[in-house]
């Protein structure tokens, strides 16, 4: 699958508290959380986003809470892909669990600038800077990973090993 | 080679006689928790699988704790949609408001979490637990809805890291301080992914109290667990809540670490973390000259009866500033009774603090105490992001209960020995 899309860049350590503020965790719904997507970090986010957009951040992307609604934010909002040069570990499954694409990579995370545009292949974890003229290879998922990530997330794989037992 | 106590539980969680760091294992779950904020999504993940069933009537702990008693109309439909869900699935432990407490306070007061556990809760700190010696994380609300119908979760074996505390604490020094301290010198990501375990003669000292408020905010280091080898102390606190058996893990003496760190707790100060990390720890001694406009005292961190008595030891000696709101909330209803009967709810009444049911409020920037533009708190919780306790211009600075009470005396954060003064060595603080 190919991903393509402009870059929203932000640093490190961006705790899912900024993702998606607790003021706004009485809802579950994905519409009404992306509305609010970023907003203590970045009041611009929600509204200019484009479908396709791709965030790309420092270290520890996600830290904090174990809110899913913060992945599932960032996806409604449009985002096609989290690219981070690490990723804080509850963020990472949450991601994976609901079908975020989600990519490690230290030198595309430094590389890359705001507003540059990329083509991503996700399986072989290719990332094509379209601005810089540059590719960056992503750290590949271990094989589990990369099964729950191909049925679309874990409530289809687990529905799947469900119907198999 | 030996194992060390998180890789001793997941091979017992794997059913395999051993396991090695980054390994990919499927293990049973022993507790499987929910709340009001989380709990919700993951049922409605839950239904989108087609059984009937949850694994275990008595192994999904669901407790209504953040955004109760309903703060407005669309919290109470979570919470209505995780009751009903309870009554149709005849979940057992499930914590109605007069019963509920902190979630992370509640389940080992109660006796539901258990040494050599394994627990997923979809809550970061899930990690509470590891204080009993049991393998406990957070998750997200879809590995919750999938663990209520398995009984069985998915881990990558964590990498151990080992934490040495020797030495005597200083007057007014506690697990928050310790934990604080830690932090500050490994940052938000120094654990990440990996289990720390804290030992040394200083944890074997330790109340279990303290122990909790340590692996609580063990994922503010970015650890998926905070572990303590069970102990005679544990021992003491669990044989009479337990109402199941449990089993006791030590690290083996070979076993390996990805690193280890020493600490001389001699060294160590009551501890305050600056906005807005709670990486940016200073000891008292450095925090200069910052004015307060609330104090909140509480919380899964420190929201349990050593926390309350330590609070009241100070405001017994100074009414609350006229300029500072304390807001101080007990963990669960029998700490708040238990507080009520040595007299800790009058002594904070009469220093003019406000009293709260138990609940996960401010914290989280939920309700019970938000803050407005431009002002700064003084928190005994965990975090201290941007916007964490209300508006993002608002500034939170985390603490022990005994340096939150003594800033609400004097208006700006002070350490305890302003209020208490200066308790020489040897003493008894």
């Amino acid at each position: 699958m190919k991903l393509e899309g402009y870059v929203w860049k932000y640093g490190h350590d961006i705790d899912t508290d900024v993702i998606i503020p607790a003021r706004y965790l009485n809802s579950t719904s994905p519409k009404e959380l992306a509305i609010h997507c970023m907003e203590d970090l970045d009041t611009t986010f929600a509204k200019k986003v484009q479908i396709g957009d791709i965030i790309v951040a420092g270290k520890n992307f996600g830290c904090g809470s174990s809110r899913e609604h913060a992945p599932l934010s960032i996806k409604a909002a449009g985002v096609s892909c989290v690219i981070a040069e690490s990723f804080a570990r509850i963020f990472y499954r949450n991601s994976i669990n609901i079908g975020l694409p989600i990519l490690e990579s230290k030198e595309a995370a430094e590389d890359i600038s705001e507003g540059d545009r990329l083509e991503i292949e996700l399986e072989t974890g290719l990332i094509h800077n379209l601005t810089k003229k540059v590719t960056y290879q992503a750290t590949p998922f271990p094989e589990f990973m990369q099964e729950l990530i191909k049925v679309g997330g874990l409530i289809p794989y687990t529905k799947r090993s469900i119907v198999n037992a | 080679m030996g194992m060390t106590l998180a890789e001793k539980i997941l091979a017992n969680g794997a059913g395999l006689t051993e396991v090695k760091p980054n390994q990919l294992i499927k293990v049973k779950t022993d507790v499987v928790l929910g709340n009001d904020i989380t709990a919700p999504v993951a049922i409605n993940e839950f239904n989108k699988l087609g059984v009937k069933d949850v694994f275990d009537k008595e192994k999904i702990m669901l407790v209504p704790d953040h955004f109760v008693p309903a703060k407005d109309i669309q919290s109470a439909q979570l919470s209505k949609q995780m009751r009903d869900f309870a009554r149709e699935k005849e979940i057992k432990h499930y914590f109605e408001v007069g019963d509920m407490g902190i979630e992370h306070v509640l389940l080992p007061e109660k006796g539901l979490v258990l040494p050599g556990d394994i627990v997923i809760g979809a809550d970061s700190h899930t990690c509470t637990y590891g204080a009993l010696g049991a393998f406990a994380t957070g998750v997200g609300s879809t590995d919750m809805a999938a663990a209520m119908a398995t009984g069985e979760t998915w881990f990558k074996v964590p990498e151990s890291i080992k934490l040495h505390y020797h030495g005597k604490l200083n007057p007014y020094v506690g697990g928050k301080d310790l934990i604080l301290h830690t932090i500050g010198q490994l940052g938000v990501d120094g654990a990440r992914y990996m289990a720390m375990e804290f030992v040394g003669d200083t944890i074997r000292q330790l109340s279990m109290d303290n122990r909790f408020t340590m692996s609580n905010m063990a994922i503010e280091a970015g650890a998926k667990v905070g572990l303590i080898e069970p102990d005679e102390i544990t021992l003491h606190y669990v044989r009479e809540r337990a109402k199941r058996p449990y089993q006791l893990f030590l690290s083996d003496y070979d076993a390996k670490y990805a690193m280890e760190y020493e600490f001389d707790v001699t060294k160590i100060e009551p501890t305050v973390a600056f906005p807005h990390s709670p990486e940016n720890t200073r000891p008292i001694s450095e925090v200069g000259n910052v004015w307060i406009d609330q104090a909140v005292i509480g919380s899964c961190t420190n929201g349990r009866i050593e926390d309350l008595r330590a609070a009241a030891k100070v405001l017994s000696e100074g009414k609350v500033n006229s300029n500072v709101r304390l807001i101080i909330f007990p963990g669960t209803q029998s700490i708040y009774l238990q507080a009520m009967k040595e007299g800790l709810i009058e002594v904070f009444i009469n220093a003019g603090a406000v009293v709260s049911t138990p609940t996960c409020g401010p914290c989280l920037g939920g309700h019970m105490g938000i803050l407005a533009k431009g002002e700064r708190a003084i928190s005994t919780t965990n975090r201290n992001f941007v916007g964490r306790m209300g508006h993002p211009e608002s500034e939170v600075y985390l603490s022990s209960p005994y340096v939150a009470a003594a800033s609400a005396v004097l208006g700006r954060i002070a350490s305890p020995e302003e209020v208490l003064g200066v308790i020489k060595k040897g003493e008894v603080a």
